[in-house]
């Protein structure tokens, strides 16, 4: 206990810790305020709303996943490349040669789970009505992470190039040829002709800019890999902390009033 | 092709660890019932399973066709020929429906229990099945199969909670969630749940990875079209929907009004009861909307997308090989053609030749005239006359623009099974079809 005590009563250890260990009810209260990691929490809730059969734990897993995601994702893009030419044998070499093997097996059932925990939290907040004022702006967010979450997990899919992912990836992006008026295939794509000259065409619709091309190609995994790893990762980051700060302001966890 | 000796003597491993995890979850339950409890029948019950499931662990183990459990052909084959989306659809329909109905009968723990462990086995004996395991066991199928238990664990938990919270209300005492008013500290409380909870699913990533292989397929190649071509498996309600959809309407409109329809969702519910807990008497109405939406067209659908279609989009039952010669009639006809030709016994309108633009566009829109009338119709003369019937009440506390949002909402999001009623009965393909603007509805 003497090498404890010293190390906590070192000047090292008190600039990291603000505070005494959080063993009675004060440094219990301080420890919630001074710890950024733990500030986003109260210092204290109702016993009801951290019973496990009332909230889950669904939205915490959700962002744990997301953290899980962060991390393992990082990792692979250490080995991968986004080009036709080492995509598909990148990871090949991931799957047999690099130790470690199980980094894309987390990272794509991380995925998958984080798909289902997004849906059962909502599943939740439904039934427990937890969308009505004041927290319906809240609910909203969590609409548009839920289709960022989507989004992530339908970019990433197509990242291994193998034939599973291109063509899910054709299934998926083909309906974007049919958007009323944008797509080329779509309804009142003709309504868009300027001067007898057609401006909604196979090369300019609302699928070719997502695909960057008329076909999965190599614009398609480069957009795809940016889109995955940095533009929708970083509008999630934002909207989480929306949607954390949001919960504090909307008065913490939901409960009957 | 049907089950041989080699298919059971590599599934011979899983099934054996499978049988003997159900042994001793039913063995811990059984002790839990009998020491905490004090249920001593029931605590003989589950022993009495458990030992059965040691004995169909052995039998599984043995990796022979004779002994392995598995159903009957004759009722394997009996489920292929019965089942198709008809009766699929239906048949998830009414299952729902008994639910939650006898929600109260199903939400006892040793019911559940029961249905529980009555889907495993099933599950089991069906993974005997060469082309049942084929399906499910693909990688990317089997969260599919963690997503509707953990449904079906979650739906449980929140019905139990709400048919206590319901008797209570109907007494006139608060909600069970109002009980523990009294406040905690979040350091030990919560941080501890969530360390918890962190490690669990650290765990369990961690065993599912290093069991279960990510997917990796040859090389891609853009003139190689695999059969089927299916999306993501969390988008394939939406693939499901193709079927009876045109793709703007599947792929873009329809998805797009979800996304909007749920951000709308705060905004509509205009009840104010039923605010931070569990409850369904207090907010049937959107309780069922909500519901129907997630379990009947997004959830079921997605499973029927992923694990009931094969080749061409065709229909194979559960146990039925995925052969892609398998051909379905397809006699689907548009409304224009039902109307003119088969009703009036006419010709359909056609403009005359050399015709301007004007006028093509109004031949077109006499054809299609009968589908333009019932689809406007419903779109625009059924919610002002819900307005003052069924939705009276609605209307009243909403407002003109609340009221007329939500009811284009709902007409819209049972767009779908009307068309897939109409498909099944009159075998209609389109209600209005115009292929000169690529507009088919």
């Amino acid at each position: 206990m003497a090498i404890g005590e010293t190390i906590r009563n070192s000047q090292i250890w008190k600039s990291i810790f603000r505070h005494p260990m959080p063993l009675d009810r004060r440094n219990r209260i301080v420890v919630m305020l001074t710890n950024f990691f733990l500030h986003l929490h109260p210092v204290s809730i109702k016993k009801q709303g951290i019973a496990l059969s009332f909230t889950w734990c669904m939205g915490g897993v959700t962002f744990f996943l997301f953290l899980v995601e962060t991390v393992t994702g990082v990792l692979l893009m250490f080995y991968y490349r986004p080009t036709l030419e080492w995509a598909y044998n990148d990871i090949l070499a991931l799957r047999d040669v690099t130790s470690l093997g199980i980094l894309r097996e987390l990272h794509r059932w991380g995925a998958h789970a984080m798909v289902i925990t997004t849906w059962l939290h909502m599943y939740r907040v439904f039934l427990t009505g937890s969308y009505k004022p004041p927290r319906e702006f809240n609910w909203v967010i969590g609409v548009i992470l839920l289709l960022l979450t989507l989004l992530l997990s339908f970019t990433g899919y197509l990242l291994p190039w193998d034939q599973l992912a291109i063509w899910a990836i054709t299934v998926g992006s083909n309906m974007a040829r049919a958007t009323p008026i944008l797509g080329y295939e779509g309804p009142g794509q003709q309504l868009l002709t300027i001067g007898g000259i057609d401006m909604i065409t196979d090369a300019s619709d609302a699928r070719f800019g997502l695909l960057g091309a008329r076909f999965v190609g190599e614009e398609t995994l480069n957009r795809f890999y940016v889109l995955h790893c940095i533009a929708i990762p970083l509008a999630v980051a934002l909207l989480l902390a929306i949607h954390f700060w949001r919960v504090r302001k909307d008065g913490g966890i939901s409960g009957p009033l | 092709m049907h089950s041989n000796g080699l298919f059971l003597k590599d599934v011979a491993g899983f099934l054996g660890f499978y049988y003997t995890a159900l042994a001793l979850m039913n063995a811990v339950a059984a002790l839990i019932l009998w020491q905490k409890k004090k249920q001593t029948g029931w605590a003989i019950a589950w022993s009495v399973f458990a030992s059965v499931m040691m004995v169909l662990a052995g039998l599984a183990l043995s990796g022979s066709k004779s002994l392995v459990p598995s159903l009957p052909l004759a009722a394997r084959s009996l489920v292929n020929t019965l089942s198709g989306p008809m009766l699929y659809t239906l048949g998830t329909t009414a299952l729902f429906t008994i639910l939650f109905v006898f929600r109260k009968f199903f939400v006892q723990p040793m019911v559940a229990w029961t249905v529980f462990n009555a889907a495993l086995v099933l599950m089991g004996l069906s993974m005997a099945d060469e082309n049942f395991a084929a399906i499910v066991m693909k990688p990317d199928n089997v969260p599919i199969v963690g997503l509707v238990f953990l449904l079906a664990f979650f739906t449980w938990v929140a019905t139990k909670q709400a048919v206590v919270n319901d008797e209570r209300i109907a007494r006139g005492l608060p909600p069970m969630e109002k009980l523990d008013d009294e406040k905690v500290l979040v350091w030990p409380d919560l941080v501890y749940t969530e360390l918890i909870c962190m490690v669990a699913v650290s765990a369990f990533l961690l065993v599912w990875a290093i069991f279960l292989p990510a997917p990796l397929e040859e090389p891609a190649s853009s003139v190689k079209t695999p059969n089927p071509s299916k999306a993501p498996w969390y988008f394939l309600g939406l693939q499901e929907m193709l079927v009876y959809f045109d793709p703007w309407y599947a792929g873009v409109v329809l998805p797009s009004l979800v996304v909007f329809g749920l951000m709308a969702m705060p905004y509509l519910d205009f009840n104010k009861k039923g605010n931070g807990y569990y409850s369904i008497e207090e907010r049937k109405f959107s309780y069922l909307v909500y519901q129907f939406g997630f379990f009947e067209l997004w959830i079921t659908l997605i499973i029927l997308g992923t694990f009931l279609r094969g080749p061409n989009w065709n229909f194979y039952g559960p146990f039925e090989y995925w052969t892609p010669y398998k051909v379905e009639v397809l006699n689907n006809v548009d409304l224009p053609q039902m109307f003119w030709v088969n009703l009036l016994d006419r010709p359909l309108p056609r403009a005359p030749q050399g015709a301007g633009t004007l006028a093509q566009i109004g031949y077109i829109l006499l054809r299609e005239a009968p589908g333009i009338a019932l689809v406007g119709a419903y779109l625009l003369l059924l919610p002002p006359l819900l307005a003052v019937t069924f939705f009276r009440g609605f209307f009243a506390k909403m407002g003109f623009i609340r009221y007329m949002i939500m009811a284009n909402l709902m007409l819209l999001m049972l767009s779908l099974p009307l068309k897939m009623i109409l498909r099944w009965t009159l075998n209609l393909k389109y209600l209005v079809s115009i292929p000169e603007f690529s507009l088919n509805f």
